[in-house]
């Protein structure tokens, strides 16, 4: 593989542009955000949001996407933990993410508008809920 | 336990990240079967009864981290690293920054694998903040010149469009994917 230049990047982001602006104007974000606490890398965080990049990519919507990291949710039980926030859909905290569920939260959830419910684990402990 | 290298890294840049810094320096370095690793920072800081809270795991005062109540990342990187025959140091100046410095050997049985790095790389310039994060890479391949690199937060942003959505993040992956490439 070549060693990709800055401009090279810029112009495949070209390439994509068109299509991103038009993705961007129907308003529908869709979040989902990784808990990157101590105890979600140790089980294997990265792993999870590594796999709902490539399923999100894999889907085409990268653009409607975004994808963000934050620090533990209060959940370290059931960790790697990924929020799904979804308009039209209700918010949903699901647990013991790996590859696989990953992959399965972003075709079901995301794409298919189902939520995955053996992997749900409510919403954020009441702890770092901001008043 | 974490389950290689990057995830000691990615703990201690998150805590860099939270410690308010505008510029942080990541250093990975590659060299007869060595790994070193060297972060900086011109966050907070701490100052010696602060570090020394820092690196026990078995205190928590609940304002390590403003959105969380513990903090275990340098002790892990601590454990990892002592355990895996290597070494490390933290120093720290309050109101300066920060610098942690970890090494170990990886040959060692209980040595963490190296791990993927775009994926690790990505996921420092993923977070929320104005931080710039400067990373060089440097790595000895076998047969071949040494694999030398670097990225700019700033500059990787800018080209692929912001970082923030799963479409310039997968044209990130895929630079740095090309940077790590033999």
């Amino acid at each position: 593989m070549a060693k990709m230049t800055l401009e090279q990047l810029r112009k495949l982001r070209e390439e994509k542009k068109r299509d991103i602006e038009r993705r961007e104007t129907e308003g529908k974000e869709i979040r989902i955000i990784v808990g990157m606490g101590t105890c979600g890398i140790a089980a294997g965080a990265r792993v999870a949001f590594d796999a709902i990049l490539a399923a999100v990519e894999r889907h085409g919507i990268g653009a409607s996407v975004v994808l963000a990291q934050t620090g533990c949710m209060g959940l370290c039980h059931v960790e790697p933990t990924v929020e799904v926030l979804v308009p039209g859909m209700p918010d949903t905290i699901y647990g013991k993410v790996d590859a696989a569920i990953a992959t399965k939260i972003v075709d079901r959830h995301v794409v298919a508008r189902a939520l995955v419910n053996e992997h749900i684990y409510d919403r954020p402990a009441a702890d770092i809920i901001r008043n | 336990m974490h389950r290689d290298f990057g995830d000691y890294v990615l703990d201690v840049v998150q805590n860099a990240v939270e410690a308010g810094s505008r510029n942080i320096g990541l250093r990975v370095a590659e060299s007869e079967g060595r790994v070193e690793v060297l972060v900086e920072d011109d966050g907070r800081g701490m100052d010696r009864d602060e570090l020394s809270r820092a690196l026990d795991p078995f205190h928590t005062d609940g304002t390590k981290h403003a959105n969380r109540k513990v903090g275990l990342g340098l002790p892990f990187m601590v454990q990892g690293v002592e355990a895996a025959g290597g070494t490390w140091s933290v120093e720290s100046e309050k109101g300066k920054g920060t610098r942690v410095r970890f090494a170990f050997p990886l040959g060692h049985p209980d040595a963490p694998p190296v791990g993927e790095l775009p994926g690790l790389i990505l996921s420092l310039m993923a977070f929320g903040g104005a931080y710039e994060l400067e990373v060089t890479r440097t790595r000895d391949v076998p047969g071949k010149s040494r694999l030398e690199w670097s990225a700019r937060r700033s500059e990787l942003a800018e080209a692929a469009g912001g970082l923030r959505d799963a479409e310039s993040l997968a044209l990130a992956r895929a630079f740095l994917e090309s940077q790590e490439a033999d």
